[in-house]
């Protein structure tokens, strides 16, 4: 075996591929919790795009509803701990009233953004990009508005990752699942469960079968009684929630505290998520994995670098040019959305009536 | 992976009724009414906007000030108006501040007119804006009458190239725009900041930064601020008109924006044009990277950042994808952005409400029905009508 390895490792230019792969394989268990916090936002994005796109409205507005979540979130956290304070409970999260209520005020702001949203693009029929446009502007322009403002000092912490058994991280092969799913706080370990109810609800409900007849052909969704605009409204709104949790998540689990335009794009790569995921909830989970995975393989080889030629070569190049290595991984994601979204994956086809809004009397 | 995109081959006609925008309503005849059905609604707009920002500044006076304060907008607005036009030197900052939000006015707005929605003008702005800050340095000791129009040049093609790459996604591979063109701003800033701190940064600052650009400066005219890149914008303005309504290109360009089939049918190419019209938007991006690196800052540092490119699409949609239109609402952000420190500083009032104030605009265009029945105006619809172009096209895009 070693002596297959070495020689496989020592082809030229390939065994480089080769031992990249091997490293790969070796360091995915340990990096996998990491990977899964970052993907945690661009999931519950891509979430509430699903719920969007699904039901035939365009939500370019994602990253503007989690931004606008983060802040409300935050704030009232901060708010709630000033006014009672509290100890973090001893409970599995270190769960305070001020983050629960900080979590819950994060997902009404999510919905209250998408209200406006669903009422441009729906009742106003509304060009619906350019809604999500100024939802994005807003946010920024609201968020940074107000945090100049008040300018909040301190935070109401975050919520603790919990520690899963050590006999259950032990098991061999699969014990890493565990600990990637479990090693978590409450936000990020819900998202598996988000992705799979709403997989199963999409495609085996009452509900997700309205949902997908309005989104492919809203007329003939009419014809048999089934109100679009009712069925539209309560998607949009609903998918808000799912992008303020993201929203929380960000301030509320991941950092603890707020920065202007923190959600970085990230909304938007939910959108590419989306696409990835050929419009359901488990695939567009799946890629949010692979495009965050991207960036935590920076912090993978940093502090865990790969042994060999290979390693050699990687550290020799962070020794010299330290900014670059760092923004090439920082970058990584981005990078990857673009490749994807240029199809390297296959073909995808959205719901025939995205972005159309439904008049009911208008022509057939 | 080369086949053909669905959205450049599907009949229009199958996709269910039209946006309530496809059917523009006539204009009045006479001068004066056209000119009135035209600016009623932005105009409006903008007043209610103005009135909706006092009423979030009133309401969270308390946070800076402990109690409500009245009269805290007027103070504000007050402000706002002296350091946009409050003498000589204010003036010349509001006309500096301008003219970068004409050239994304127009990289966002002309490429409305074929359809497409740029919101990459802040990547194109940072990487026209780097090239021509690393060719300015190169080239900082030669003439100034080689070294600055080469950089101004450079930091043009550089912009163009960085509008091509969506372009070209978009025609050969239906990658939509609104994705791509915000993934390549994230991407924009990582490069230049990686190149900036590793490979070009200039020995003897305490901050990573380029070499100063030295000749390669726009020249100034007077003592103040007024460079010759402020002339340079606004004489590009009667230029993008001339291209949009008196060349082939711009008819092409408007025709596969107000109908991509019918252009097909009618031979254009609309791949051709897809990735003509962004590498255009690019280059108008691009050279407002440029007046802003080589007129205004002097060098590139590596944490650069600005709102010019983000304040392009609302420029555009205010000034309806129209190069005059264009013209008169980056002047209004502009004296916006060029007062907004005053009334930082004099009324504690934070510059982030002129964003507020910009979405505000936004919804009213938007929701223009709310604007018509209060104001019991009976004036065309204000929105941009191509954008439903970009709307479809990206319930069309394909991954394949």
């Amino acid at each position: 075996m070693e002596g297959v390895l070495d020689f496989l490792y020592n082809i030229p230019v390939l065994g480089y591929v080769i031992q990249f792969i091997a490293y790969l394989i070796s360091v995915i268990p340990g990096i996998a919790p990491i990977v899964l916090g970052l993907a945690v936002p661009i999931a519950l994005g891509a979430l509430c795009g699903v719920m969007n796109e699904r039901s035939g409205v365009i939500n370019i507005g994602i990253e503007g509803m989690m931004l606008f979540s983060a802040f409300t979130g935050f704030m009232v956290a901060l708010v709630v701990n000033n006014a009672i304070g509290g100890e973090p409970s001893e409970g599995m999260f270190a769960a305070t009233p001020a983050l629960l209520i900080g979590v819950l005020a994060a997902m009404l702001a999510g919905a209250l953004v998408s209200v406006l949203h669903a009422w441009l693009s729906i009742s106003i029929r509304a060009d619906q990009i350019i809604s999500g446009t100024i939802i994005n502007i807003a946010a920024l322009g609201l968020t940074g508005y107000l945090n100049r403002l008040i300018s909040p000092t301190g935070g109401a912490g975050t919520f603790r990752s919990f520690d899963p058994p050590e006999w259950l991280v032990d098991i061999p092969v699969v014990g890493w699942i565990f600990n990637m799913f479990l090693n978590q706080g409450p936000i990020a370990m819900s998202v598996i469960v988000f992705v799979i109810g709403l997989q199963v609800l999409l495609f085996r409900s009452r509900w997700g079968l309205r949902t997908r007849a309005v989104g492919e052909h809203p007329r003939a969704a009419d014809t048999v009684g089934i109100d679009v605009m009712r069925v539209r409204y309560r998607n949009v709104i609903v998918g808000g929630v799912f992008a303020g949790l993201a929203g929380g998540y960000l301030t509320l689990e991941a950092t603890g505290s707020f920065q202007n335009g923190m959600t970085a794009g990230r909304g938007f790569i939910a959108l590419a998520a989306v696409i990835f995921g050929r419009w359901t909830p488990i695939g567009a989970f799946l890629g949010s994995l692979l495009f965050m995975g991207s960036q935590a393989l920076g912090v993978a080889i940093r502090s865990n670098p790969p042994v060999g030629a290979l390693g050699e070569t990687l550290a020799g190049f962070q020794q010299a040019y330290p900014s670059i290595y760092n923004n090439f991984f920082a970058a990584l994601p981005y990078v990857l959305t673009i490749i994807i979204l240029a199809g390297v994956v296959g073909r995808s086809i959205p719901p025939a009536s995205v972005g159309v809004p439904y008049e009911k009397e208008g022509r057939a | 992976m080369t086949e053909p995109p669905s959205s450049l081959e599907d009949d229009l006609g199958e996709r269910g009724p039209a946006p309530q925008a496809s059917v523009p309503e006539p204009l009045p005849q006479g001068r004066w009414q056209r000119l009135v059905a035209v600016v009623a609604v932005p105009v409006a707009s903008i007043v209610l906007a103005l009135i909706a920002a006092s009423v979030l500044i009133i309401v969270s006076s308390p946070a800076a000030e402990g109690s409500i304060d009245w009269t805290l907008p007027l103070a504000a607005y007050g402000a706002l108006l002296q350091g946009a036009f409050g003498g000589p030197t204010e003036i010349i900052n509001t006309l500096v501040a301008t003219a970068p939000l004409i050239l994304t006015g127009l990289a966002v707005g002309v490429g409305f007119k074929a359809g497409l929605f740029n919101i990459g003008g802040t990547g194109q702005v940072l990487i026209g804006g780097f090239t021509a800050a690393v060719v300015g340095a190169a080239l900082a000791d030669s003439s100034p009458w080689v070294a600055c129009p080469v950089a101004v040049i450079a930091g043009c093609l550089a912009g163009a190239f960085y509008g091509f790459i969506p372009g070209f996604l978009k025609a050969f591979t239906g990658a939509h725009e609104v994705v791509t063109t915000i993934m390549l701003n994230s991407i924009a800033a990582f490069f230049i900041s990686a190149i900036v701190n590793d490979v070009l940064r200039a020995p003897g600052y305490t901050f990573a930064r380029t070499a100063d650009v030295g000749n390669a400066a726009l020249p100034h005219i007077g003592s103040g601020a007024f460079n010759i890149g402020v002339l340079i914008a606004f004489a590009l303005v009667p230029v993008a008109y001339w291209l949009l309504w008196k060349t082939t290109l711009g008819f092409e360009i408007r025709t596969v924006g107000a109908n991509p089939s019918a252009a097909r049918y009618a031979g254009m190419s609309p791949r051709r044009l897809i990735v003509l019209t962004l590498s255009l938007c690019g280059l108008f991006a691009g050279l407002a990277g440029v007046l802003q690196i080589l007129g205004v800052v002097g060098f590139y540092p590596a944490t650069y950042g600005t709102a010019i490119g983000f304040d392009g699409i609302a420029v555009a949609l205010l000034g309806r994808a129209h190069p005059v239109g264009i013209l008169f609402s980056a002047l209004l952000f502009g004296a916006m952005r060029a007062g907004s420190g005053l009334m930082q500083i004099q009324a504690d009032v934070p510059i982030e409400i002129i964003d507020v104030i910009q979405a505000v605009i936004l919804f009213f265009l938007a929701a223009d029905v709310i604007v018509r029945k209060l104001f019991r105006l009976r004036v065309a619809r204000a929105g941009v009508d191509e954008v439903q172009t970009v709307t479809r096209s990206y319930g069309e895009q394909a991954v394949g």
